[in-house]
C-alpha cells in the first residue's frame, strides 16, 4: 500500500534568500579545461523574461557516469571523482541564467539503445506550482540525437527546442520558452 | 550476471536494470495551469508534456552532503547576535518514500518570513518590520531514519497581489532532493487551523483533499518542550520506486 505523496507547491518569489549559492552555476570550477558555458533566457507566454526563476541541471560526467549508487555500472572512474553533475542558477532581471559544465558522455538506455549526451533541467519560478522538466541536447551530436530514444518520442517539429545553439567557442545558448510558437518541450517525469 | 540491491547488469549485453519510480496520481500535485493563481497563466506549458522514461539520468540525482551545512543552519534562532522576535517553534519530521522507506542523508532546505510576515529579500516591500536577528533560511541533512529537525520562529501571514484582500496563510517553504532526479520536490508547510487556508489559491491548487492535507503540519504536544518551544511535525513523502524492475534481456 503506497502513501500519498506530499504535493508540490511553487518556489515563490523569495527563494533567492538562500537556494542559490555562489558556486551553484559551476558544475565544474571556472577555468576547467574544456568547460562549456550554457546560457539562455527563461521567457514567459508573453515573451517577457522571467526574472525570478531558478534553473537546476543534472547530468552524467564526460565519461557518461554518475557519482550515485543507483548507477549499476559502479562508482565513477578516478578521473571523474571531482565531477558533481549538479548545477543551480537563478535567472537575472533579464531572465538570463548561466551554467558552466563539461559536456556529458552518451548513456546506455538499458535496452541496447544509447541516449545522446544530454543535461536534465528543472525549471522553478513563482507562478509554477510544480517544476517544469526539460532536457538540453548538443548541436554537434546530430547522429546521436537522431538515434536518441527520448528525442524520437518528441514530435519531429518540436525537437529543435531541445537542442542548444552554438554561440561561440565553448559557448551554447539554450532559451526556455514556457509558451508560444517555440514552446520548449517539457516532460512528464 | 551481477545482481545488487540497486539493479542488475547483464555483462556484455548492454542491458541495465534500473529502479523505476512511481508516477504521481492525478490530483496529487497541482496543475501547472491553475487559474485561481494568476501568475500561472503565462508560466505553464500549453503543449502536452512528453513522457520521460526513468533511465540513468532520472534514477540518479545530486547527493548533496553535509559539507554544505553547519549545525547552525538548522537553528534559525541562533544565526545572529540576538534572539529573533516571535513564537519559537520546533519543526521536525521524517522524509520517506511512498513505500514507507526513510530517505536518509538528504538535504532539506527551508525559507520563510519572520514573525511579522516579512521576508528578508530585496524585492519584498510589505510594510512590516524586518527583524535584525532573523534571516529565515535553514538547511539540514536527514539522519539514518530520514529525520530532520529545525528550530525557528512561527512565520506570519502577508498580503499578496493575486486578488483583492489576498493573504498567504503562514507557511514554510521546503526544498528536497531525495536520492534521484525523479524525487526532487519543492513544497510548502502550512499550520493547522490557519483561517486563511480555505481562501488560498496556492494551497487549494491541489485538487485532492487528502493530498492537500499532507501539506499541513501536525501540532505535537509530546514533542513540545516545556517552558521553551511548541513543536510541529511535518512528514514529507517522496515518490517510491519498484525494487526490482528488470529489463527483458532479449537474445
Amino acid at each position: 500500500m503506497s502513501e500519498l505523496l506530499t504535493p508540490s507547491q511553487t518556489v515563490g518569489p523569495y527563494f533567492s534568500m538562500r537556494l542559490p549559492w555562489p558556486e551553484g552555476p559551476y558544475v565544474v570550477p571556472a577555468g576547467t579545461p574544456g568547460a562549456v558555458t550554457v546560457y539562455g533566457r527563461l521567457l514567459d507566454g508573453a515573451g517577457d523574461p522571467v526574472p525570478d526563476g531558478l534553473i537546476e541541471t543534472w547530468q552524467a560526467s564526460p565519461e557518461g557516469r554518475f557519482a550515485h549508487p543507483d548507477d549499476p555500472r559502479g562508482p565513477l572512474p578516478d578521473g571523474d571523482l571531482a565531477f558533481r553533475g549538479f548545477g543551480r542558477a537563478p535567472t537575472g532581471h533579464d531572465g538570463t541564467y548561466k551554467i558552466v559544465t563539461l559536456k556529458p558522455g552518451p548513456l546506455p538506455a538499458g535496452d541496447g539503445r544509447t541516449e545522446a549526451p544530454h543535461i536534465n533541467v528543472s525549471v522553478f519560478s513563482r507562478g509554477m506550482l510544480d517544476r517544469c522538466v526539460t532536457r538540453i541536447y548538443f548541436p554537434d551530436e546530430a547522429a546521436a540525437n537522431q538515434a536518441d530514444p527520448v528525442l524520437q518520442a518528441v514530435p519531429a517539429d518540436r525537437r529543435a527546442t531541445l537542442i542548444a545553439a552554438p554561440a561561440g567557442h565553448n559557448l551554447l545558448r539554450f532559451d526556455i520558452h514556457m509558451q508560444g510558437d517555440n514552446e520548449t518541450v517539457f516532460f512528464d517525469l | 550476471m551481477t545482481v545488487s540491491e540497486q539493479g542488475l547488469i547483464v555483462p556484455g549485453s548492454g542491458k541495465l536494470a534500473l529502479p523505476e519510480y512511481m508516477r504521481p496520481q492525478p490530483g496529487n500535485h497541482p496543475p501547472l495551469d491553475s487559474p485561481g493563481y494568476k501568475s500561472t497563466a503565462l508560466r505553464h506549458p500549453k503543449q502536452p508534456l512528453v513522457l520521460l522514461p526513468h533511465r540513468l539520468t532520472e534514477v540518479t540525482g545530486p547527493l548533496l552532503g553535509d559539507e554544505l551545512i553547519t549545525m547552525q543552519d538548522a537553528d534559525l534562532t541562533t544565526q545572529h547576535a540576538g534572539e529573533p522576535q516571535g513564537q519559537r517553534i520546533i519543526v521536525f519530521g521524517q522524509v520517506r518514500d511512498s513505500d514507507g522507506r526513510p530517505v536518509p542523508d538528504t538535504l532539506v532546505e527551508i525559507w520563510q518570513t519572520n514573525a511579522a510576515g516579512r521576508y528578508r529579500h530585496s524585492r519584498e516591500h510589505h510594510p512590516a518590520p524586518l527583524d535584525p536577528n532573523f534571516t529565515g533560511v535553514g538547511r539540514a541533512i536527514t539522519d539514518q531514519g530520514g529525520r530532520y529537525r529545525f528550530i525557528t520562529i512561527q512565520p506570519g501571514s502577508y498580503p499578496w497581489g493575486n486578488h483583492y484582500n489576498a493573504w498567504r496563510p503562514a507557511h514554510i517553504h521546503f526544498s528536497l532532493f531525495g536520492r534521484a532526479f525523479t524525487q526532487r520536490l519543492v513544497t510548502q508547510m502550512y499550520f493547522p487551523g490557519d483561517p486563511l487556508l480555505p481562501f488560498d489559491p496556492i494551497y487549494n491548487s491541489v485538487a485532492d483533499q487528502a493530498a492537500r492535507a499532507r501539506m499541513v503540519a501536525e501540532f505535537s504536544l509530546d514533542d513540545t518542550q516545556p517552558e521553551w518551544a511548541l513543536a510541529y511535525r511535518f512528514d514529507i513523502v517522496l515518490r517510491g520506486r519498484s525494487q526490482s524492475v528488470f529489463e527483458e534481456a532479449h537474445a
